[in-house]
Order: structure tokens, then sequence, then C-alpha cells
């Protein structure tokens, strides 16, 4: 289990350097002139342009900079966008309101999509089953771009159930719909591969022992069936956070909600550089962070894994 | 429905013998003959009401993105601001949008950047994921391993995220992207499932009995992969680019939506739904058309995909 987890860290190590090193290469070496970028339109004087240059170390070769720059990424600082502000402060400002979104998403997701999954996958060829499958098949073809805007249409400003604009700080009510579809995604996915593993997991023969003994069904279901049929879905809620983190800056920017999603794209229209390559790392490493998560996880709900 | 299928073609081929006549045992030596895997597909599909949508939805939406003057008269960028949210008239059958163009028209010719780029990315997807898939399938050990990691880091980054950058990147200038840089952008990051699943089933061939008579033959690496597993491999890889290109055609839209997709001057549903979406408390329609379009697109590929995958799978026969 330990050699597991170290390796497991040493390859979220190495991933973390190679996604973080491409990310600073799209955005950075393909720049004209940064000095020119932070000033504008007013021309820049030489003192000024020597100043600058040596506190951005910009006359060091590209391979320094990026050493530089995850040096500092390492112990928090994430350095300024280009309006002045410090990245990490606008992260942490706002954090708070894509994590309940997420958080949000990610529950309905489980929650819907698991128990959903469980019983379309022990009651098959139901009714039940196969209007689950119509509406998940509906809902991973339809594109997010598409979901998102619509729902704002029908919710918001045809029905007004909830209100159309989120505003800067929604509560719990305005972010419900942003929600639900945000986790949408999630829900068919995650509904489909429970239904897919608990059908079988039903032919194995445990089960069939279980209920050789008599066991009540409840028990056959709910302790030994569920157990291990649950172990696909926990790897799936890593890779799912990853789509949330996608989602979110479309349905961020569908329902104007001023989170992180909404702070990347205005960072990506006005072209700053480094609050692009700042929020896109952090994503990152939250990913990561989730993967080896539920990856160590995985390892302790399923012995066979801690060996492969 | 293929349970039911694989059930009945059990029941055909169990019927009691006896002197039944040249009839009857013809038919049972008919149902007992072994069919190939694709013509057991090809029947299944054949018989699957979904496939048969799916495939005439796709089969139309390719004809508008190929001929869309076939569809409508002007190419959607005949706009006056005087016809601003004007009622349907004409050839116009959705009415205009907020600039004054033409709904319908634009829907029709966004077709073409939407299918082109799905296509594309998809077929850059197919090379380098049938590359990887294989070499890595077939050397295993560190080849693998390297690969691996190749895939680990790629898909570290999520998907819209990473082609935000890479657009951003390849093409700093404000003009926004054209199709052959956001076709590149997409091919290069979504070829990761190809690459498993082709992986997988040349590991699985490559324990066949007939790989081990090649190598015994003298067949080198190259020889035996193209001409002995790839044929084995194909078919699941072929499913698995069918959604691909929904998925593409999908994340090429919500690129545009963001901004960062086709150049503005191009139609493109992504940038229309975009527009409509901020006005949508003005006026609905232009939101909607290009929206059913879109979708509607995505669904019969990944339709299509879906009904093939179940064809092809050896569990449900």
């Amino acid at each position: 289990m330990f050699r597991y987890i170290v390796r497991r860290l040493l390859q979220m190590v190495l991933t973390f350097f190679g996604a973080t090193f491409i990310v600073y290469a799209l955005m950075f070496a393909n720049q004209g002139d940064p000095i020119q970028v932070l000033a504008g339109e007013r021309p820049v004087s030489d003192a000024l342009r020597a100043e600058l240059t040596a506190r951005y170390h910009l006359d060091k070769p590209f391979i320094v900079q990026y050493g530089y720059y995850m040096r500092g990424m390492l112990t928090g600082d994430f350095g300024e966008s280009l309006t002045g502000r410090s990245i990490a402060e606008m992260m942490a400002q706002a954090w708070p309101v894509t994590a309940k979104l997420a958080l949000m998403a990610l529950i309905f997701a489980v929650l819907f999509g698991v128990t959903a999954g469980v019983v379309a996958g022990i009651r098959r060829s139901g009714i039940f089953d196969h209007v689950t499958l119509i509406v998940t098949l509906i809902l991973l073809s339809i594109p997010i771009v598409v979901l998102a805007p619509m729902a704002r249409l029908l919710f918001g400003v045809k029905l007004r159930w909830v209100p159309a604009t989120a505003g800067a700080e929604p509560n719990l009510w305005a972010l419900l719909v942003p929600a639900l579809i945000l986790g949408s995604l999630a829900m068919a996915t995650q509904l489909r591969v429970t239904r897919a593993s608990v059908a079988e997991n039903l032919r194995a023969d445990y089960i069939r022992t279980a209920r050789a003994k008599g066991l009540k069904r409840n028990r056959v279901i709910g302790v030994h069936l569920l157990r291990n049929s649950l172990i696909p879905v926990v790897t799936l809620i890593g890779v799912d956070l990853g789509g949330l983190m996608s989602g979110a800056i479309i349905t961020e920017r569908a329902f104007n909600i001023p989170g992180v999603g909404s702070n990347l794209f205005r960072g990506i229209q006005t072209e700053d550089g480094p609050l692009v390559v700042g929020f896109v790392s952090m994503l990152v490493i939250i990913f990561l962070m989730a993967n080896l998560i539920v990856d160590v996880l995985y390892a302790v709900l399923d012995p066979r894994i801690r060996y492969e | 429905m293929s349970d039911v299928e694989s059930v009945a073609a059990a029941e055909r081929v169990d019927e009691p013998s006896g002197p039944s006549g040249g009839r009857h045992a013809a038919k049972r030596a008919k149902a007992a003959k072994p069919r190939s895997l694709a013509a057991d597909a090809w029947r299944d599909l054949r018989r699957n009401w979904v496939f048969w949508v799916s495939a005439a939805l796709v089969l139309v939406i390719v004809v508008i993105a190929v001929f869309p003057g076939l569809f409508v008269d002007n190419d959607g960028k005949d706009c006056a601001l005087s016809r601003q949210y004007g009622r349907p008239e004409g050839g116009a059958i959705f009415g205009f949008n907020f600039q004054g163009c033409d709904i319908y028209a634009r829907a029709i010719y966004g077709a073409q950047p939407s299918i082109l780029v799905g296509v594309g990315a998809t077929l850059i997807s197919a090379v380098i994921g049938a590359f990887f898939g294989m070499t890595s399938g077939y050397f295993g050990g560190w080849v693998d391993a390297v690969l691996s990691r190749m895939v680990d880091i790629v898909l570290a980054i999520p998907l819209l995220l990473a082609a935000i950058v890479f657009a951003k990147g390849l093409n700093p200038t404000r003009e926004g992207t054209g199709i052959g840089t956001v076709v590149i952008v997409l091919g290069v990051l979504n070829w990761t499932t190809a690459a498993r699943v082709m992986r997988s089933s040349v590991i699985a061939a490559k324990s066949q009995d007939f790989v081990a008579a090649a190598r015994m033959l003298g067949a080198g690496p190259g020889r035996i992969m193209f001409r002995h597993i790839l044929p084995n491999s194909v078919a699941p890889f072929i499913v698995v680019l069918t959604i691909l290109l929904g998925i593409n055609i999908a994340t090429e839209a919500a690129l545009s939506f963001l901004g960062v997709g086709l150049n503005p001057n191009q139609v493109s549903w992504g940038g229309d739904i975009s527009h409509a979406a901020i006005r949508v408390q003005e006026a609905a329609t232009p939101l909607v058309v290009p929206s059913a379009f879109l979708a509607l697109t995505v669904l019969s590929f990944i339709m299509l995909g879906d009904a093939v995958r179940d064809a092809f799978d050896p569990r449900l026969r």
C-alpha cells in the first residue's frame, strides 16, 4: 500500500511539472514584447525597461524564467495579473462561489446518478431502466454550451423560477439551476457506470452465495453488492471533477456567476497571460490532488489494485 | 433489443431435430453456420431503429454542411440593423437576430465549420491515437510506461482549459483562430481514449496464435502490426472515433462560445449561441435555433456511435 501511494505521488509530481510547463510555454513563448504589453499604449523609457527586465528576469533564458515561476508557485506566490492585482488574492475571492457551485453539482451528480444507477441496474430492462438510459443519452449528447443558456432561458427568463442573473454574492437558490446543469453530465456518466457495474455484479458468484445463504434482500444489495459495485464510481468522481472544472467556465459565463471560471474567461479575453497561467496551474493542482485522493481511496476499497 | 435477438437466435438453432424435411434442416444448417463479427453486427444494426434514425440525421447534416446552397439562398452574412429581430419573411423562416442577420441561413452555414472541425480533429486524433496505442500495446515495457506518462500529462489539464490555453498560445492575435488551429488543438488533445482502446485491442490480439506464427515465419514488427493486428483491432477503434466526432463538434462550439474558437467573422453555431445567450431577455429564437441544430448534430453522432458499439459488443450477442 505504501509503495502504491509513493508511486502515485511520484507520478503526480511528474505530471504536474509536465502540465504546468506546457501551459507556461504556450502562454509565454509566443508573447511579443511583454514590457510593451504591460505599458499598453505609452512609450517605455530605457531606464524603466531595464528595471522591469531585471525585476521579471526577462533577459534570462526561457527555462530559467520557468524555474523562477515554479519557485514562486511552490511558495504560494502566483505573481500578479497584468492589471496589477495579486493572482492569489483574485483566486481567493473567486474561489468560494465556484466551490459552492461545484460542490452542489457533485452532490447532485453522485446522489442522483448513483442511486438511479443502482435501481436501474437491479431492475434491468424495466421501464425505469429504459427511461434513465434515454435521459442520460440525451444529457450526454447535448453539449453544455446548449444546456446552460437554454436552462437560463427556460427557468430564469421565461418561467422566472430562479433569478436570471446570479449577482455578486449568489445564494444557494440562485446557484441551484447552474449546479444542476453543471452536474448533469457527471450524473449521466455515473449513472451509466453504476448501472453497468451493478448489473455485472448481480451475476457474480458471491451474490448467488449470499442469496443461497438466505440473507435478506436488503442486506445482499445494501452491503455486498453496493460495496463492490461502487468501486469504479469512485475513480469516476476524480475524472468528473476535471469535467466540472471545464464545464464551470461555460456555466459561469452563461449564468453570469462571478467565480473562477468567469475570471479565467476575462483573463483570456484581455490576453492576461499571467492570470490565465496562474489560474489554470491552480486548477491543475486541484485536479491532480483530487485524482490522487481518489486513487488512494480506490486502493483502500479494492485490494487488488495495490499490487498493480 | 439485442438480448431478444440473441435469445431468438439461440432458440432457432435449438429446434428439435427429426424427420422435419429439407427445409427445416436447411434452415437449421444456415442458422448454425458461424457468422463473422462484422456480419453479426450488421444484422443487429439493421434491426435497430436508433441506428437508422441517427444515420439519416447524420446524412442530412453532412449534406447541409457540404451543400449549404441547396437549403438557403443567402450566406447569413447579409445583415441589416433595420431588420433587427424581424419577423420571419421569405426564406428566413426563423426571422432575424440582433444584428439583422437571417437566423436560418446562419444555422445552415454554421454546419460547415462545425463538421469540418469535427472530422479534421477526429482524423488527427485517430492517427495519433492509433500510433500511440499500437506501439504502446505491441512493445510494452518502458515504451508503454513513457507513453502512459505522456497520456497522463495530456489528461492532467481538463480538456476545455487545455484547449483554451493551446488555442491562445498557438495564435496570440486578437482575431480569433482559424479552422486549422482549432482542428490541430482538438486533435492533439483528444486522442487518449482512442489510444487506450487501440492499446487494449492490440494487447489482446498480440497473444493470439497467428501473431506467434507470423513472428516465427520471420515477419518484422511493422508487418505484424499493420497486416495482422490492425485489422483485428479496428472495430472498437471505429466506435470510439464516432463518439469522438460528436465530442469534437461539441467542444468546438464551446470554444466558439467562449470566443477562443473560430474567427468571429466565421458563421458558427457556438458564436451564434454566445451572442444570443447574452441577449436572451430580448429574443429567444436566435438562441433556440443554433442550439437545436448543434444539439441534434451531436446527438445523432453519439447515438450512431452508441448503436454501433452495442452491435459490436460481444457480451450482448
